[in-house]
């Protein structure tokens, strides 16, 4: 059980780091991101069927921080797009990525 | 006083500095949007008087120092019960003085910034407010979630910031790349978290380290989990190869922002990352260390190399702070008690020093985002001598020269890595040392050498009061501690005693 939980977790969280390098929209790396951290939600909770409450309590923790990082996250998305209208990373010029 | 952390409200009391930061901060926040200073950023440029922002700015600097006499009192206090997730040890109040004195020059040097670009004054300062609460979150973190906490309450505030000029498309640039690199790093430092969760069962730090010594835990997840951890904070305190965004976003950063984040945010990474290491996987040095030898040697050799070709001279000092990161590297890859006192040292010297050289070329760039290339510092030094004195040493202490806070900082690495008989790391730490003499004394070397082609052009340089004192205080301390260093170096001594065991000299030689 805990082994299939793990796999599944460590699965999601290479899927969400192969969309972050590969795509180029800032709203679907950001949603790749949400991923990733969703993977260590995921292994968060199978490690604490063995551990203890000690996950659980984690994962509300990472919840309310990747509310508040989306809150900022989606700003900085907004700002950048009243600038060049476009939210495709490779588009930007001024600075070289 | 006693800290028992078996009662709640001591947590309070051990808190004290970080709930004072964040109090005021709010407070801030709040004055900002009321009444006179709600229109401040709409005015015209030239029109408003600095006076109204400028009151933010020193309520801010009042609540610094609250939280600075709170910082002090702590070192009176006594605490019970070692296993609690925040740490009440003087390695922490050590870290909280760089903190504290990093925001009092970065709020400093930003008034002139922050009326010149009508910034919101308000959230501006309650930003920097917040980060340092969360930086000292991270000093004193002795569990992974408060290290997570703290590290995510200081990131979020430092992306606000970077995009914090809204009407400058290469701030909003910068503050996205930021944003995206960022909480992508912060993926695999919790990743690393929950696998040192599923090895030891549990994410207290010190409880950790005790599993880890006698030998328990799967030691493949553990090898995994250090290295993700190492991935995440290597990007917080960008070393090569996860520097990529640093450059950009220092270079997009609104000035002020990119000076303060460039030594406060990396000497929160540091301090965490060392207690992590230092505490929590002492036992397993051999295994880590390789990982932090070579990652301090590329970042050493790869920033100074290409700090030698820049133009801009804030990208050219984003390198050179990538460059610094890798000097500090080394002391962690050393892991011995002089290495991490020096490595104190050395963040207490490099947060001097490199925004002293920020609040100069601020000064130079009319407090705007112009003039910012090394070209434009033709006969600087002679047209402003005063500045151009103060640069010089700046620079100086950077390259690290004999007689500057720099130097003895890289004494003390050196040393720390002799201890640890790091001997190869240590033969590169001087020679790309030597490298960074030239890009450092290039700036120099045009500033003093060079007649300029147009005169005049420095007459309406302003240096503002406040910023002012920054200098000074740059300037003194740094000249203090370059010259008089066994005070501080022994503070920083006392500051390490009592923190973990230390891995380093479990195993002898380099790799």
């Amino acid at each position: 059980m805990i082994t299939e939980a793990l796999v599944l977790s460590a699965m999601i969280f290479v899927l969400g780091t192969f969309g972050v390098l590969v795509r180029r929209n800032a709203i679907i790396m950001f949603l790749c991101i949400e991923l990733q951290l969703n993977a260590v939600n995921l292994a968060f909770i199978a490690f604490s069927r063995l551990m203890g409450i000690d996950g659980q309590v984690f994962v509300f923790f990472v919840m309310t921080v990747a509310a508040a990082e989306a809150a900022v996250g989606l700003a900085i998305i907004i700002s950048v797009f009243r600038h060049y209208e476009t939210v495709n990373v490779d588009r930007f010029k001024l600075l070289r990525w | 006083m006693v800290i028992d952390f078996s009662r709640q409200l001591h947590y309070v009391w051990a808190l004290l500095p970080e709930i004072i930061l964040c109090v005021s901060g709010m407070i801030i926040l709040v004055v900002g949007v009321t009444g006179r200073y709600r229109e401040a950023h709409l005015a015209v440029e030239g029109e408003l008087e600095p006076g109204r922002s400028d009151d933010l700015g020193w309520l801010a600097l009042l609540s610094l120092s609250l939280a600075a006499v709170a910082n002090a009192w702590l070192y009176g206090v006594t605490e019970v019960g070692v296993n609690s997730m925040i740490a009440v040890d003087q390695f922490r109040l050590f870290s909280n003085w760089i903190f504290l004195l990093a925001a009092v020059l970065g709020i400093l040097i930003s008034f002139a910034y922050v009326y010149r670009q009508r910034l919101q004054a308000g959230e501006f300062y309650a930003l920097i407010l917040f980060a340092t609460s969360g930086m000292m979150f991270m000093a004193g973190a002795r569990d992974l979630i408060v290290v997570f906490l703290g590290l995510e309450v200081m990131s979020i505030a430092v992306y606000a910031l970077t995009a914090f000029n809204r009407r400058d498309r290469k701030s909003a640039e910068a503050g996205l790349k930021y944003f995206l690199l960022g909480a992508f790093s912060t993926g695999f430092l919790l990743y690393g978290i929950a696998l040192v969760y599923g090895a030891t069962g549990s994410t207290n730090v010190a409880v950790i380290g005790e599993i880890i010594s006698s030998g328990e835990g799967s030691r493949n997840l553990l090898s995994a989990a250090i290295a993700l951890l190492t991935i995440g904070f290597a990007f917080k305190v960008s070393a090569i190869p996860f520097h990529m965004w640093t450059p950009d976003v220092y270079e997009g950063a609104p000035a002020p922002v990119t000076a303060w984040m460039s030594a406060a945010v990396k000497a929160a990474g540091f301090v965490a990352f060392l207690r992590v290491l230092m505490v929590g996987f002492d036992s397993m040095y051999p295994l880590w260390y390789p990982i932090l030898w070579w990652l301090a040697a590329i970042t050493m050799v790869g920033a100074n190399l290409i700090a030698l070709v820049q133009t801009n001279i804030k990208r050219m000092l984003a390198y050179s702070s990538i460059a610094h990161a890798g000097y500090l590297l080394v002391a962690i890859a050393a892991a011995n008690e002089t290495a991490s006192a020096g490595m104190l040292f050395y963040l207490l010297v490099y947060t001097l020093m490199n925004m002293g050289a920020f609040a100069i070329v601020m000064s130079v760039s009319h407090h705007s985002e112009k003039r910012l290339y090394i070209d434009n510092y033709v006969g600087f030094g002679w047209a402003q001598p005063l500045l151009g004195i103060f640069l010089t040493i700046f620079l100086l202490s950077l390259a690290g020269f004999p007689g500057t806070g720099g130097f003895m900082g890289k004494i003390y690495l050196l040393l720390g890595a002799a201890e640890s008989d790091l001997w190869a790391l240590s033969v590169i730490l001087v020679l790309t040392t030597v490298l960074s003499y030239w890009y450092y004394l290039r700036v120099a070397w045009v500033m003093w050498m060079k007649n300029p082609e147009v005169e005049g052009q420095y007459d309406r340089i302003t240096v503002p009061l406040p910023m002012r004192l920054a200098l000074l205080m740059s300037v003194g301390l740094i000249l203090y501690v370059g010259i008089l260093p066994s005070g501080t170096l022994e503070f920083a001594r006392a500051s390490i005693e009592g923190l973990g065991n230390f891995g380093g000299g479990l195993l002898g030689q380099g790799p």
